[in-house]
Formats: C-alpha cells, structure tokens, sequence
C-alpha cells in the first residue's frame, strides 16, 4: 500500500497534517503506473512535467496556509475527450491524432482552480463509442482484476487508473452509462449527475442531450468530492442547469431508514450472470434489513429504452461529428475537392464503430425515415421520462444491477455490435431521463471480478442518491483491490 | 421485416468514402441494429410530445460583454494546412 491507494479523504489529512506532500502523491501515482501501464494501457498522454509543477505548486500553496478544499494536491486522470489547453486530445481516434486544443474545458479549467494535479488522459472508446474500450485507436484498455478482460467502456481508462492507483480519481464522461457500466466492472464508485450540472463545455460532443461529465472514486465520498468541484451553472454552456447545484455532504451518513427503495423488475432475467443477480438481491435484503421501505417496479418503457438509445444517439453523433472534416483541425486526407478531401479524410480517420453511428444516425434523421424512427425514439424517450415521474410519486430512489454481467474477455463482443450495446441495458434510461444514477461495487463474482449495484434517482436528486449510495457501500463493506495494485509491494 | 437501406445514398449524405466492400458490410449491419431500433414503434406512445432535451430549460442568453477570444496563433496552429493567416482547403467549386 502507497499513497495512491489512499482514498482522497485519507490523503487530504496526510497533505494537511504534513505527512505527505502532494508531491508524494504524484511520485506514487508515477509509480504504479510505471509498473501498470505496459500491461493495462489507461492513460493516452500522461503529462509526466505538468502534474510535477502543478504538485510543487500545490505544496507551496498549502505550505503558505492556502488550502483549495478537498482536491487539494490530489492527482486525478481526465478522459481523453476533454479538451486540455496544449496537451494531446485525441478521443482516441486517428481524425485527432497529434489535436493540442487551444483552450480547458470548463471541467478541467475548475480542477486546476481547485489545486488538482492532473496526471494525464485516459483511454477511452473511439469518441466514447463503446462499451469496452476496444474502439480506441490506439489499442484497448485492460481490466486491472484480469488483464484478459475488458474494463468497460467507454471510460475505461479513467475507471481502470482509479482501480489499480493509478490515479487517485478520475473523470469520464456518460452517454448511455459509459462512466457506470466501467465503474462496474473495474470495482470502483462512477456517478452520472443530472443532466446539465456539470458543464459540457470543452467535453467533445458525442449526443449532446445524453452527455454528461461525472467522477470515478474509490469511495462514495471521494466521488462527491470530485463531483463538487465541477458542478455548478456556466453560461458558456447554454444547457447548463442555471439553479443551485444539490447540497449532498450533510446527509450522506443519514442511512436508508424509512426511505422507498425500488427494484426495477424489467433488469434480470434472460442475459444477466447469476451471480449478478443473487449479489444485487441480497444488497436489497440488506436495504430492507436497514429499515428501508423495498418495493419491486415495472417499468415497461424500458424495454424499448436501448432501442430508443441506438436512434437518438447515433443521429445527435451524426451531427456532432460533421465538424470533423479535415478542415480546421486534426489529420486531412488530401483530394482535389474540398468534397473529395473531406470524404478520404473521415472515411480514414474515423473507426469502424463511430462509422457505423454515423451512418445509423444519418440514416435515421434521413427524409423519409425521420418520422418513423427518430421521431418516435423521441416519443418513447418523452414516455420513459413520464413512466419514471409516475414511479418517483411511489418511491424515493430506483435499484437494480449496473451491467448485466461482470467484465467480460477482450473480443468477445466486437463482431456482434448488438451484443456489445445490450451491457448498456441498465444505464440507457438515466441517460434518456437526464436523472442522475451511481454505480457502487458490493462484491465479486467466482471468477473474483467486481458486481457494481446501481442507484437511479429523480432529476437534481443527488442528495438522497449519495445518501443511499453511502448505504450501500456500507452494507457492502466492499474493499478488495485488484491484485496489480500491490505489485511494488 | 428486414429493413432495406441505400448504403451509398446514406455513405454520401454522411461525407464518407467508403469502399464497395466496406459499405456492403455496413448495411447489413444497419439492418440488424434498424430491426432492434425499430422497436420504438411498437409502445404506444399516445400524444406525448417528442423529447429533445431531458429539463425542459429555457434558451437563455449570455451578457453581450467583450471577452478576451482564442489566441488566433494557437489556434491556426491546430490546422493541416494554413497560408497567410487563412485556412487552405481545394476548391469547393468546380472550375474545370
């Protein structure tokens, strides 16, 4: 055990009690990756000069009584689909290879604000397309429980540095649960806010009314933590909530007692590992054994969710992704037209999965089949959101499992792109309802992998989220770590 | 009903020059994904309004004050190919 394995609430009482230094910090994150990374392959860049001086001027700061809060000295990974002012942003694809963008997004721009170390930008799916990590184009990530395994996806590289310590926490971003489902199948905390509470600016746009940036921690704490200093309105983000943002600290240790807890009864079944099933049902046991009022739902609507995902998702894509054309930024493919170029520069750049969302998605908003698909994939989403208000009226918060199953072997699902989109079956939802949900592991299945349990609630309902979501790790008592985590000890 | 889809129609649409071989592969793996997807008609969704966005926010402006902008170097920097100032691209029109 080195510092990086330390949670960041452990770390910030070394760091003021001047047991440690940030500087420290950053060494030991330095170290496990050294030892990790060949095998693992999270981090695309990792800005060995940058988090060093941002570590030294971090010990300063404090040194000087200057104390930033809870991120103080903390290194933390950003997945590559942030924009970071001189550093490499590629969204793991060959279109940006080599992109140095000329500004922060708002995210990475308050991190620094608030006297996080950023180590570096993490692995991900080819613009956040996947489910496994395995569309990046510059090879896939690992799971750090069993390197034969994926570790998610699309931020697979965030969820897998905070597993093995890489990093002490990290950001993603989640479309149709790419922060949650990873978390799952790495062993550690990822949280979707509420749409529009932390600032999309300088995100990559991927589908732009289901994106939202959120943390991976190694505890339900450090996510709030992470969470806390990137939240809140910015008015270059005009789909940023422009309320306050939830306060949640006061009432995270508050239990379950007396709160309605619902299991959603369409998750389980046909495609889920038993073992993710019977672990998920004894967590409810113990809910209810806690006082916690536990009622199972229907909601049918969300048998047609994944459908609606796999139309709304693809036609925003489709639109986003029209900027990159070989024109202002990233790689060009010469031809004698600006038509000829553009054409020879995507076709190259872009992989084969966002190929595929690309024309799924122009298909769809295409004259003649706009009414027929998009069009009633934005009715169904219009009836998923009613549905889940109608619940929220009988329950406080929703539960059900995260992924469907553990971490699965590397290829098992990219020939079958309908196979890979079912592991995002239990995350569509609180993306089409703009809800915010949180995946916390309870345990491992046979073969020692880790089963995340996911908590939904209504929109801006972070408080009784984390409430529940502290509850549960609790009740879990879930501290394994994977065994490449003690590798230098 | 399997879903039939002018690929090339749609390669086009979409700015992407793919090969024969490439854009037979991609239809019909539309096709299945489309026969999922369209099970969106199947719920009855009465005469719910579409969803376009999940809080329904207002367009809101921001305060028309001068800012500092990008630094135009950094920025041009970024691009394949610049002259003078300007972006280069080939002709957009048709001079032959």
């Amino acid at each position: 055990m080195t510092g990086s394995d330390l949670t960041i609430t452990e770390a910030g009482a070394k760091l003021r009690s001047r047991e440690l230094s940030a500087v420290d910090l950053l060494d030991s994150v330095f170290e496990r990756a050294s030892l990790t990374e060949a095998e693992l392959h999270c981090y695309l860049v990792i800005d060995h000069d940058g988090a060093r001086a941002q570590a030294e001027a971090a010990d300063s700061l404090l040194a000087e009584g200057h104390d930033l809060g809870h991120l103080h000295g903390i290194p933390i990974a950003v997945k590559d689909n942030f924009c970071t002012r001189g550093l490499p942003t590629s969204c793991g694809s060959q279109i940006l290879a080599g992109y140095k963008p000329p500004y922060d997004a708002t995210a990475v721009a308050r991190l620094r604000k608030a006297g996080a170390v950023i180590v570096g930008k993490t692995n991900l799916d080819e613009f956040a397309m996947g489910s496994s990590t395995e569309n990046s184009a510059f090879g896939p990530t690992r799971n750090p429980w069993d390197p034969s395994r994926v570790p998610g996806g699309s931020s697979g590289g965030s969820a897998a540095a905070v597993a093995v310590g890489s990093a002490m926490g990290a950001f993603g971003s989640d479309t149709g649960g790419s922060i949650r489902q990873p978390a799952s199948l790495c062993g550690v905390v990822g949280f979707k806010p509420t749409y529009g509470l932390v600032s999309r600016f300088g995100l990559i746009a991927f589908a732009s009314s289901l994106d939202q940036i959120g943390p991976f921690g190694r505890s339900v704490a450090d996510a709030l933590s992470l969470f806390e200093v990137v939240s809140g309105h910015d008015p270059k983000d005009g789909t940023s909530y422009p309320g306050p943002v939830p306060e949640v600290r006061s009432s995270l240790d508050a239990g379950v007692s007396g709160l309605r807890i619902g299991l959603v009864k369409e998750f389980g079944g046909d495609g889920y590992d038993p073992a993710v099933v019977a672990a998920t049902n004894a967590m409810v046991g113990r809910l209810a054994s806690s006082g916690a009022d536990v009622v199972e739902v229907s909601l049918p609507s969300f048998e047609v969710a994944l459908s609606a995902y796999y139309l709304i998702a693809p036609a925003e894509c489709s639109s986003n992704l029209a900027r990159f054309d070989g024109v202002r930024y990233g790689q060009r493919v010469k031809g004698d037209t600006v038509e000829e170029m553009m054409a020879r520069t995507r076709a190259e750049g872009f992989g084969p999965e966002v190929t595929r969302r690309i024309l799924l998605g122009t298909y769809a908003l295409s004259a003649g089949y706009y009414d027929a698909f998009y069009g009633q994939a934005q009715k169904v989403r219009s009836k998923i959101i009613s549905d889940l208000n109608a619940v929220y009226e009988r329950v406080d918060v929703l539960v059900s499992p995260t992924s469907p199953t553990s971490a699965f072997e590397l290829g098992a699902k990219t020939q079958d792109p309908l196979a890979m989109y079912l592991s995002d079956v239990c995350t569509i939802p609180s993306n089409l309802s703009g809800h915010p949900a949180i995946s916390v592991p309870i345990g491992l299945d046979e073969a020692g992998l880790p089963i995340g349990f996911q908590v939904m609630a209504p929109a801006l309902g972070e408080a009784i989220l984390f409430r529940v979501a502290a509850a549960v790790e609790r009740l879990a008592m879930f501290s394994s770590r994977p065994a490449l985590a003690g590798a230098e000890v | 009903m399997p879903i039939d889809i002018d690929i090339a129609h749609v390669a086009r649409l979409a700015r992407l020059a793919l090969t024969d071989d490439e854009l037979e592969g991609y239809r019909s793996q539309l096709g299945v994904i489309l026969e999922h997807a369209a099970r969106v008609q199947e719920l009855d969704t009465g005469d719910l309004e579409p969803t376009s966005h999940p809080l329904n926010l207002a367009s809101r402006f921001r305060p028309d004050v001068v800012e500092p902008s990008l630094d135009r170097e950094e920025v041009l920097s970024q691009a394949p190919e610049v002259k003078g100032g300007y972006i280069v691209v080939p002709p957009a029109l048709d001079s032959r």
